[in-house]
This record gives structure tokens, sequence and C-alpha cells, in this order.
């Protein structure tokens, strides 16, 4: 049962790697014309019509999306006009540091966030519950980039205690993954309160306790193994946003990651690199998602058969 | 109910019913006043509705207006500030309160807009898929994973700078790419609204599948679909905040909140105010749209998993 569940989620995710591979391909033509598109303003039609023929964009769309699915299935996704260099090697050169920041993003936020939501459903409705959340409800309005901002401006300008770019050591670190991390942070913490509050009213918890089970046993086994079904969700479901707000912050901290390398690269029209890294970090996205589908499978046994 | 049978024969037909229908009203508008958060959420989105639509009667100065003479002026408090520009002034010597009111309208009309037409497409395409099934919801739902694949931000800003930064532009991308959560969300509801009696029982009368989608399953659907609408505006804006930031939204002369963060980003180690404030802005505005919409939503429909 569980086999042939695993099964039909795998198939479902070469499915969607095949669209991830079509969408790539087709930013490229948006607009119709990529000759145009890669070429500089003031280009002549016959310049745009030789690069046209060279690069074999004017072979029919199907032709030229098989090239680009062969290529990538091969890790070739053509040079990068900037730098000369393979594309994807570009991209794989700077993924380390980008996950090096959404892990420690994603650790902070949990290592905070959990204990939070916990904390907060204990003790509901009293002070500590009502600043946990309004904190949390913050989090989750404000822009990363003005967090991120407002974080070198007190720390790195007036302060002077962190570095506000660059990577380095530890140091460089805290500052960005905060940023990142915050809005994971605050959206985890209210699940967790909920989710514990969901549960913790359920009759078997109150079957633990007239046993007479202690209460932390009863918090820690058997409440918040149940809540941390939704909770492993979401986290599988922020890796993404991770990887999209990693972008962002980047950008900010001058961090070299594949955010600001794919950024860049969208402003000089690099569009190898371009599609080079969005195919990767949707691939990425993609299979963190099918391990999480795992994971639940082996969770929640409700799943299996659907 | 015998009194309201009463009121029918004494007022007229359909009197009870209106009735009711007020005294629905009222409750509501008392849990509106009893809840502090969602008072203030209402408060704070009050007023910047308020700034959006009075924006040339509320501003003291032309938001485009240049003043070099005036550039990086401090906010009034400040020493060296002045009254004559209550939060002080940017790098040209525009007023930035000015700037700030007005630059309310832009993120007001895109994220309503955007809603519009994502919420349009979404409910649409999550009330087929529901209603239909088998393998209409299975292309729906990989092309919802595929979507869901690609980092929002990034697909936003490859999109937008090959089609060109415009109001309009921004409205399609948000439009087009934030259908997914409506979707998915109307789905199961329709899925499970689908089987109920009355469905079957206008089946079997013979109720064409038009009548039922539109009088029957929709009305059941806007609960859910108010409550992700409200939170997804929220979300919208950010969203144009951050593609402003990058120099993707709409473009100067025109105030934007994101523009202004973007300018700002540079003068944060002289002039903190620039960056600060439509920051605070844009955090402001979108913790009064969650705590409206958190109200909504307990109201609505509490067991929704937003």
């Amino acid at each position: 049962m569980m086999r042939k569940h695993l099964i039909s989620r795998f198939f479902q995710t070469l499915v969607v790697l095949l669209g991830v591979s079509m969408v790539t391909f087709a930013i490229l033509h948006l607009t119709g014309d990529p000759a145009a598109l890669l070429l500089p303003l003031d280009a002549t039609a016959e310049d745009i019509a030789k690069l046209r023929h060279e690069m074999g964009f004017d072979d029919p769309l199907i032709v030229q999306y098989g090239r680009f699915l062969k290529g990538a299935l091969r890790g070739d996704f053509g040079l990068s006009f900037r730098h000369n260099e393979p594309a994807l090697q570009l991209v794989l050169d700077r993924m380390p540091a980008t996950l090096e920041l959404t892990v420690a993003a994603m650790l902070i936020s949990i290592s905070v966030a959990v204990p939070v939501g916990i904390l907060s459903s204990l003790k509901r409705n009293s002070l500590l519950d009502h600043a946990g959340m309004v904190f949390a409800l913050l989090g989750q309005s404000m822009p990363v980039f003005w967090l991120g901002i407002m974080l070198i401006l007190v720390f790195g300008v007036k302060l002077h205690l962190l570095p506000s770019f660059g990577k380095g050591g530890i140091e460089h670190l805290i500052l960005p993954a905060l940023t990142l991390g915050m809005f994971t942070m605050a959206r985890i913490a209210r699940l967790t309160r909920s989710g514990m509050l969901e549960i913790l009213g359920l009759e078997y918890i109150r079957t633990a306790q007239a046993k007479g089970v202690p209460p932390r046993s009863v918090i820690l086994r058997h409440a918040l193994k149940n809540a941390a079904i939704p909770i492993i969700t979401i986290i599988g479901l922020e890796m993404g946003t991770l990887l999209g707000g990693a972008v962002i912050t980047e950008t900010i901290f001058a961090w070299p990651g594949v955010g600001r390398l794919t950024i860049q690269a969208i402003y000089n029209r690099d569009f190898p690199v371009v599609q080079a890294a969005v195919f990767t970090l949707a691939c990425i996205f993609v299979l963190i998602n099918f391990v999480v589908d795992v994971l639940y499978t082996y969770l929640d046994p409700r799943v299996r058969y659907e | 109910m015998e009194v309201l049978e009463a009121v029918d024969k004494a007022y007229g037909d359909g009197h009870a019913a209106s009735l009711e229908r007020k005294a629905e009203f009222i409750k509501i508008v008392r849990s509106l006043f009893k809840s502090k958060a969602a008072l203030a959420g209402l408060f704070i989105l009050s007023a910047v509705i308020f700034s959006a639509l009075l924006a040339p009667y509320l501003a003291p100065y032309d938001p485009t207006v240049q003043d070099i003479n005036n550039r990086l002026k401090p906010p009034a408090w400040d020493p060296k500030g002045s009254w004559a520009h209550l939060l002080g002034t940017d790098h040209l010597g525009r007023d930035i309160l000015s700037r700030l009111i007005y630059g309310s309208r832009i993120s007001l009309i895109v994220g309503l807009s955007a809603v519009l037409v994502s919420g349009t497409l979404g409910i649409l395409i999550g009330l087929l898929a529901g209603y239909y099934g088998k393998w209409l919801d299975d292309i729906f739902m990989r092309v919802v994973d595929i979507q869901l694949a690609f980092p929002f931000i990034l697909l936003a800003i490859a999109v937008v700078a090959v089609l060109g930064p415009s109001l309009r532009n921004i409205i399609i991308v948000l439009g087009v790419t934030g259908w997914v959560v409506y979707a998915r969300v109307i789905r199961a509801e329709v899925l499970s609204a689908r089987e109920a009696e009355f469905i079957q029982a206008i089946h079997a009368l013979g109720g064409g599948t038009l009548r039922i989608l539109f009088r029957h399953l929709l009305p059941n659907v806007v609960s859910p679909g108010i409550v992700i609408a409200t939170l997804e505006v929220a979300r919208m804006i950010i969203l144009e905040s951050a593609l402003s930031f990058l120099g993707l939204g709409v473009q100067p002369p025109t105030p934007t909140w994101g523009g202004m963060l973007s300018d700002g980003r540079q003068y944060i180690y002289n002039a903190w105010w620039l960056a600060t404030f439509p920051g605070l802005a844009i955090m402001l505005t979108v913790l009064g749209i969650n705590l409206l919409g958190d109200w909504i939503r307990d109201l609505l429909d509490p067991k929704l998993e937003i």
C-alpha cells in the first residue's frame, strides 16, 4: 500500500520536473523573440536575424525545447554571456553559500519558533502568549528587505557590532540568516501554538494525564509528535520560501550565493545563467517536497490509504 | 419557529428573514468591536485607504518636486530637521511624508487588482477541478505543483525583466502567479461539498452543471475565498514592494514604498530616515490587513488552515 503510494508520488514528481523544464525554457520566449532580448537595444534587424539563425531560434519551438531538455539533462545550459563559463558551473559554485544561508535561517527559525510556540500554547492567554504572538504577527508582516536594512542599520552602522556584507566567519552569517528566517520563524511559531492547542484539547491527552504520565512526557512524546506533522510539512514548504527569500537577502548583504547571481544575471540579460539557476532551484525544491512527502507517509499512516 | 411565522403574518412575507439578516449583521459588528486586534487592523487599514484616496489633499508637497538645496533633511524632531518636512527629505529634496502618502496608492492598487485577477482565476480553476475531478483535476494539480516549484520572486523578476516593468505587467505577473492559493482551498471545499445531498438532489431534478456550479457551489466557497483574498492582499503588497525595491516595479518618478526603500538603502549611513519610514508603512499596512484577515477567518471559517 505504501509502496504504491510512493511510486505514484515519484511519477508525479517526474511530471512536475518536466513541467519545470518547460517553464524554464519558456521564459526566454515570452516576448516571442529571444534574439532581440540577447542583443543590445541598438542592434539592427540584420544582426537580430543573424543571431536568431546562429542560435537556432528559427527552428520550431518543439525542436528548440528538445534541444534545451537534452542539454539540461546533461547539465549543459550553455555558456554565460558575461563570464564565458558554463552556466551551470557558475550556479553550482555558489550553491553551497546559498545552502549555508538557507540552512542557518531554518535552524534559527525552528530553534526559536518551536519553543515559543509550545510555551505559548501551554500558558495560553498569558502575557507570554500575547507577547509571543504579537511578535510573530509583526514578523510575518515585515518585508524581508526592510528587516535586513534595519538590522544593518542597528547592528552595523549604529552599534558597529556585526559586519553588514560579505561572507566570512559566523559573525557574517548571523544578520542574513536572521533576516531570511524571520518570516518562517513567525509562521512556525503560530502554527506550533495552534497545533499544540488543538492536540492538547484532545481526549487522549487527558487520558495520558489521568494515567499519571509525567507532564513533560505528555507534552513531548504525545502532543508534540502529532503536532510535528503539520510542522514538518510547513518546513518543507518553507524551504521553498527560503530559497526564494534568499534572493533578496543575498542582494542586501552581498552574500555570494545563487540568488545574487541570478538577479545580477537578470539585470545583465545573461539568460543561460538565469535558466540554469531557476531550473536548479526549482528541482531542489521539488526534491525537498518529495522527501517531505515520504517522511509524511511514515509519520501519518492515514496518508497511505488515500 | 412560531415567532418568525407570526412576524411574517403581521408584516408580510419575507420580513422575518430580513430581520434575521439584520440581527446577523449586528452580531458581526459587535464581534468586530469586541476584538481589539481586529479594530486595530481596521483603523490602520482605514488610515491607509484614506491616504490613498485623498492623497492630493493630505500630502503637504508634490511628491515628485525636487529641491536639491533641501536634500537629506532629517525628520522634524531631530535638531537639524524642521517642521516644514515632518519626516525629512530624501536625496533629491523630495518630502518623505508626501511620498509615503502617494506611495500608498500604488500599493493598494496593485494589491487589490492582483487579488482580483488571481482570485477570479483561482476560484474558477478550483471550482472546475473540484467539480469535474478525475484527469482535469490531476492536470490542474500538477500545474499547481509546477508553479509552486519556482521561487516566486525569481519567476516574477524574470518575467518582468522580459516584459518590461510597468503597473500593468506587475498586476499581470502577480495575478497569474497568485491563483494557486485559491485553487487549492476552493478545490478542497468543492470536493467535500460535491457529495452533499442537495447537490445530488439538484442533479436528480435535472439541474444543469452550470447552474450547480454557480448558484449552489459558488456561494459555499465564497467564505474561504474571502479569507484567502484578504490575506493575499497583504502578500501582494509585500511582493509589489519587493519588485519595486529591485527596480522592477512601477518606475520613477511615481513614488512607491519599495522604490523609496531602495533609494534609502544607499544612505543608511547618514540618513536613516529614508529607508526606515517606507518600511514601517509597508509593515503597518500588512499588519493591519493580517489582523483584519485573521478576524474574518475566525468569523467565517475557523478550521481553515492558512
